[in-house]
């Protein structure tokens, strides 16, 4: 069972080494991206899709090699990866509706006459 | 298992697979129960944190008073200038760490090297109580210097405060429960307990393995959403 790529007899999960210790190595040079973003002070659209692109690697990583999902039956990925799309949902939904409360509040008691019609 | 057992246990792949697997009459997903359980446990937990992270980005969004900057806010001196970030980038790699060695103690699980799937599973409990310990110290840090507190802090927005508390306080719980579960699964392989009533299976350290990944996984969320956006 050390070969890889197979679906595996009934959930046993047994890989070489060199798997999890090339993944863990990779995990902490994407960490260390990730903190370099900060730490150069990246700004703007580039900061966040080194974030985003680094932060969906680690997740991949960790839930492809150690959490074994890469070789679990299709059906299984499915049940529990399909799910949390919903979530994309949810994320539009309150993101759309904080902008109508952000711009409420800047009418009700923010610096409303400046930003909306700006006339001094 | 016996060799036709085994045969008859391996059915069809691809997405013919994963009708067959839904719609036969028969157990849906070729896993131990345990394993399949705690897959559902973290999917309902990805929810829970989802609705943190979500909550989060809705209060930073209206806000309307500037949000801290966490890069400043957690920025850390060692007698010199502050660097930023420094402690959560520190606490980051000690959990990227206890990954790595709760995926070699599944491997030594599989292997059954019993001294060795113990003392890995100790070194991850060990460096997952260090991480609290850590977050202990940046909570203190936060609440007695800087007096952030969970409805007003000095640097700006008042929700961060909360969202803060909230979000890194439930993945604190998490780490602190995993670290539990972790003692007790190493030892209860330590003492023979699954070789006397599970036929020698190890299976229950890669249903712990899979918690102590999930963890990792939140964090790596937090850490990109919260600390670094």
């Amino acid at each position: 069972m050390a070969q890889t790529g197979v679906a595996p007899v009934e959930g046993h999960q047994q890989h070489p080494l060199s798997i999890y210790l090339g993944v863990w190595l990779l995990l902490f040079v994407l960490s260390g991206f990730s903190y370099a973003v900060d730490y150069f002070q990246l700004e703007g659209m580039l900061r966040w899709s080194l974030i985003l692109l680094f932060m969906f690697l680690k997740a991949g990583f960790i839930v492809a090699i150690f959490m074994h999902m890469a070789w679990e039956r299709l059906a299984l990925i499915f049940a529990i990866t399909l799910p949390p799309l919903c979530l994309l949902v949810f994320i539009g939904l309150m993101a759309s509706e904080a902008d109508y409360t952000f711009l409420a509040r800047l009418i009700a008691f923010g610096p409303a006459e400046e930003i909306i019609a700006p006339h001094h | 298992m016996t060799q036709e057992a085994l045969t008859a246990a391996t059915p069809i792949v691809g997405l013919e697979g994963v009708v067959s697997d839904l719609a036969d009459e028969k157990q849906a997903f070729h896993v131990p129960w345990g394993k399949a359980m705690m897959w559902i446990f973290l999917l309902s937990d990805t929810f829970i944190f989802s609705c943190f992270l979500i909550a989060y980005m809705n209060v930073r969004m209206t806000t309307t008073v500037p949000w801290p900057i966490p890069s400043e806010v957690f920025a850390l001196s060692f007698g010199g200038d502050p660097i930023p970030l420094i402690l959560i980038a520190i606490m980051t790699f000690v959990l990227i760490t206890s990954s790595g060695t709760m995926a070699l103690a599944v491997n030594y699980g599989y292997r059954k090297d019993k001294k060795k799937t113990v003392l890995l599973m100790l070194a991850t409990a060990a460096l997952g109580a260090t991480f609290v310990g850590m977050q202990a110290f940046e909570w203190t840090k936060l609440i007695v210097d800087e007096g952030v507190r969970p409805w007003s802090n000095p640097m700006g927005a008042p929700q961060f405060g909360s969202s803060f508390f909230m979000i890194t306080g439930f993945h604190g719980m998490h780490v602190t429960a995993g670290v539990i579960y972790l003692i007790v699964v190493a030892r209860r392989v330590g003492t023979g307990f699954y070789d006397r009533n599970r036929g020698g299976n190890y299976e229950m350290v890669e249903i712990a393995g899979l918690y102590w990944h999930f963890v990792d996984l939140v964090w790596v969320f937090i850490f990109a959403f919260f600390y670094l956006w």
